[in-house]
């Protein structure tokens, strides 16, 4: 088959939003803190302990949106540990954030071999399934593509969506813009730019960890170690190429998972054959390199964005 | 005579101390509704430390604020605008990527309702701006706007928020003339609405004129009050400064050999900056050179050229009659060309280093600061302390982290560096700017003793005063070109006016004609 065909296809589609989708989630995370003036490092650990949280809630006889929740739930819990260090106590956050990274992840590891000390291959769960939607669903190339996916799908592009119009048509989201321009704007107007950040982070980190739940409760169906696999920094650098903005950070995360779609594609075709497929999993990153590099040319950074808030300092 | 039945607010008692330094000693007064109470005081009286503490941005060691008789909590920003109070701060609160708009709105509504309610909140901005006029578009990025402008948006923010008693930090600092006659309209426009001024400032001609009553300040402690009808410039001068304030006398200047030779020197067009045009100029030893000019004329390129930051693409530079092939501010250094920068923040000072840092940042690897490759930290301390009392730094100590300190002894410290290297050649760009009378007095004079003892003194400045006051010779430039020298009394004001505004040079300025057809 070749690339052009594989292109114009809607299961081709159907992937590559599948492999967004936890790209989404965790993206519109990272963007809330960094909206909010802080970088969070974390990401990468808190995608993990969601991905276990959400799966081991469900393998304890929970409905699946439960597990979700708790999984939300959980990445709060880590929110709250790095933004008590980054915010109040003004903390490096380049430091805390890898160290909320490998607190997280290693955390997990514990706590999967403590509740499932003696199984060799991890327990599956009846994880998110495709739900047509009725009538969109029918639209030719469209509805196999993008309304044939599962529940978990179709709510983080409803999570797009409220995030902007949170950020921007909400006095909320106004004030958390304006943190991460400069905090002490917000501060002269009597709003708390601790509050406000803290407040970012947190729930910021909860979409994070609902990112992670995806991976065991909708694109599989049980938990692995090293499962996340990077996710998390690419969502770091999605962030950037979206130039903070929600909508342009949406299409990245799926232009993003277009090129790993497509990679694991042209590897079966003759020409992927004579390549070693390494080169082909290299592709969908160097690709976001290049595409990183045009876009983030004029980007607009949070001003404040890694700037610790002091009160009272001159 | 006019009388203040209702009391606003009142001071009592406020103390505030940071580190070892007490910016604020027992302060107290208070507000009377439709009153202007200028706060006046030198740089680093505690002028803006009191007025972070009133408006809950810094908690007071002591002492309470109270605003129509109720007691305000400490610390909390909140408090004072629910109360009424609007602050201007001198450094704006302003997000530059945000708009007009969004920057006024910005928590005006609790956090959690619904909606922004723009389109009212336009309406308003809008009607407030006719009103006050105060023209400001409200869609407009507040990083695209020009100062007054970014003003314009900060006293909007406060009477959006239909504030009963306005605090100025400072606010004419940043103004052209013409843009504080405006801002004077509209706050006299405010105050017959019955709104209540705090003007914080040390120009004292602001101060008479739009004041009813003054409150010095001197060294963080309250020396006086008075009503402005009791009092008069110089006595105002006299109570801030603790002294009459006097400028230094001038005595004539006793040129020598030429030390510095720029001649047809000229550099490219840096964005709107001008470059220089085929500039030739002279400083002799023993004379101070002013260079009279409207804001962005080339001055920048002028005093990069003779720090060294920029080299000449046409033109040669010569030291003492001997030409300097490869210029860089290395070699500026080097040759005795010592630099008090246009910005003291940005290339004046490291802000988070102390002032022994500050105070060898030029000549850190060389002797006596540096032996072997290593740093001396106690003879660089010593220096350190030795220019803090020479030049009357107050500060709490050279370990101090010099972004702690106010303008004025920040500036002290840049000259005490600059001086005692004893330079030939002393580059003072905008030297006296946002200098309160007692250190431009002193910054003044010693810019004279430099010139006694044999320094020839490159003085760039927007302020005409300043030039026609202290300047043997002086140039105009323009568009990037430079008038012949002229000396001392020989041109009125309004003469170099005229050049200043382009006119008498002998070539019209070529490239810019088509960019200015206005």
């Amino acid at each position: 088959m070749d690339i052009i065909e594989i292109l114009f296809t809607a299961s081709f589609w159907a992937a590559a939003i599948r492999i967004a989708t936890p790209l989404i989630l965790a993206t519109m995370g990272e963007l809330i803190c960094e909206r909010a003036g802080v970088l969070n490092l974390g990401i990468e650990g808190i995608m993990v302990v969601g991905a276990f949280a959400g799966w081991m809630a469900v393998y304890s006889g929970t409905g699946l949106w439960v597990g979700v929740a708790v999984a939300f739930a959980v990445g709060m819990l880590f929110g709250l540990l790095h933004s008590t260090l980054t915010v109040p106590f003004g903390l490096s956050q380049h430091v805390v954030g890898l160290g909320v990274t490998l607190l997280a992840t290693s955390a997990t590891y514990y706590a999967y071999r403590l509740a499932l000390p003696e199984v060799t291959s991890p327990p599956k769960i009846a994880a998110f399934q495709p739900y047509e939607i009725p009538i969109l669903s029918d639209i030719p190339f469209l509805g196999e593509a993008v309304f044939s996916q599962t529940p978990f799908t179709y709510f983080a592009f409803l999570l797009v969506l409220a995030v902007a119009v949170v950020l921007y048509r909400t006095p909320l989201g106004l004030a958390v813009r304006a943190v991460g321009e400069n905090p002490s704007a917000v501060a002269a107007q009597g709003l708390s730019v601790t509050a406000i950040r803290m407040g970012a982070v947190i729930v910021g980190s909860g979409f994070m960890a609902m990112g992670g739940a995806f991976l065991t409760m909708s694109a599989f169906d049980s938990f692995f170690f090293e499962m996340v696999n990077g996710r998390g920094w690419i969502c770091i650098a999605l962030v950037v190429f979206g130039s903070w903005r929600p909508g342009k950070a949406l299409l990245g995360a799926v232009l993003f998972a277009a090129f790993d779609a497509l990679q694991i594609r042209v590897q079966q075709t003759d020409i992927g054959a004579e390549i070693p497929y390494q080169i082909f999993l290299m592709m969908p990153y160097i690709l976001s390199i290049l595409a990183l590099v045009v876009m983030s040319r004029r980007a607009e950074v949070p001003a404040a964005l890694m700037v610790p808030f002091n009160k009272g300092e001159r | 005579m006019s009388t203040h039945p209702e009391e606003v607010l009142r001071l009592d008692g406020i103390t505030k101390r940071f580190g070892e330094l007490t910016a604020n000693d027992a302060v107290s007064f208070s507000l009377a509704k439709g009153e202007v109470v200028a706060l006046l005081g030198e740089n680093g009286a505690g002028k803006t430390t009191l007025m972070n503490i009133l408006f809950g941005q810094y908690t007071a060691d002591n002492g309470t604020v109270s605003v129509f008789g109720k007691t305000l909590p400490p610390g909390n920003p909140r408090a004072a605008l629910d109360a009424g109070v609007g602050m201007v701060h001198q450094h704006f609160t302003l997000a530059d990527n945000m708009t007009v708009q969004e920057n006024i709105t910005l928590g005006t509504r609790p956090l959690f309702s619904a909606r922004l309610d723009r389109k009212e909140a336009r309406k308003r901005i809008i009607e407030l701006s006719e009103r006050f006029h105060l023209a400001v578009s409200p869609d407009a990025k507040v990083g695209s706007l020009s100062v007054g402008e970014r003003q314009r948006v900060e006293i909007l923010k406060a009477l959006y928020r239909d504030v009963r008693i306005l605090i100025l930090d400072e606010p004419t600092a940043v103004l052209t003339p013409q843009e504080t006659d405006d801002l004077f309209a509209t706050l006299r426009q405010a105050i017959a609405n019955g709104l209540s001024i705090i003007f914080i400032s040390h120009k004292l001609h602001e101060v008479m004129a739009i004041a009813d009553r003054v409150v010095v300040l001197r060294h963080g402690k309250m020396v006086d009050g008075v009503a402005i009808k009791d009092t008069d410039k110089a006595a105002l001068a006299a109570l801030m400064m603790g002294a009459e304030a006097t400028p230094p006398a001038v005595a004539p200047a006793n040129p020598g050999e030429t030390l510095m030779e720029l001649k047809g020197v000229s550099t490219p067009d840096i964005g709107s900056a001008p470059g220089l045009k085929s500039v030739s100029l002279e400083l002799k030893a023993g004379q101070i050179i002013g260079l009279a000019g409207v804001s962005g004329n080339g001055q920048a390129a002028m005093a990069e050229v003779v720090g060294g930051q920029r080299v000449p693409v046409t033109g040669s530079l010569a030291l003492s009659g001997l030409e300097i092939p490869q210029w860089s501010p290395r070699k500026a250094v080097e040759s005795g060309i010592a630099r008090i920068p246009e910005d003291r923040h940005k290339t004046g000072t490291i802000a988070d280093f102390d002032l022994t840092e500050n105070a060898i940042l030029e000549r850190y690897s060389n002797t006596p600061f540096s032996r072997g490759g290593w740093l001396d930290w106690r003879k660089s301390r010593s220096f350190a302390n030795e220019i803090i009392e020479k030049y009357d730094v107050r500060c709490p100590g050279p370990d101090t982290t010099i972004r702690l300190l106010s303008g004025g002894n920040m500036q002290k410290l840049i000259l005490g560096r600059v001086l005692e290297a004893a330079p030939q050649i002393i580059l003072a760009n905008q030297p006296v700017r946002g200098l309160d009378i007692g250190a431009v007095n002193y910054v003044h004079s010693q810019l004279l003793e430099a010139r006694d003892r044999g320094a020839a003194v490159l003085l760039i400045s927007e302020d005409l005063d300043e030039i026609m006051g202290l300047a043997d010779v002086i140039h105009v430039i323009a568009e990037g070109r430079l008038s012949p020298a002229f000396n001392r009394g020989e041109k009125s004001p309004a003469e170099l006016g005229l050049w200043m505004a382009g006119q008498g040079f002998e070539e019209p300025a070529r490239k810019q004609e088509s960019h200015h057809a206005s």
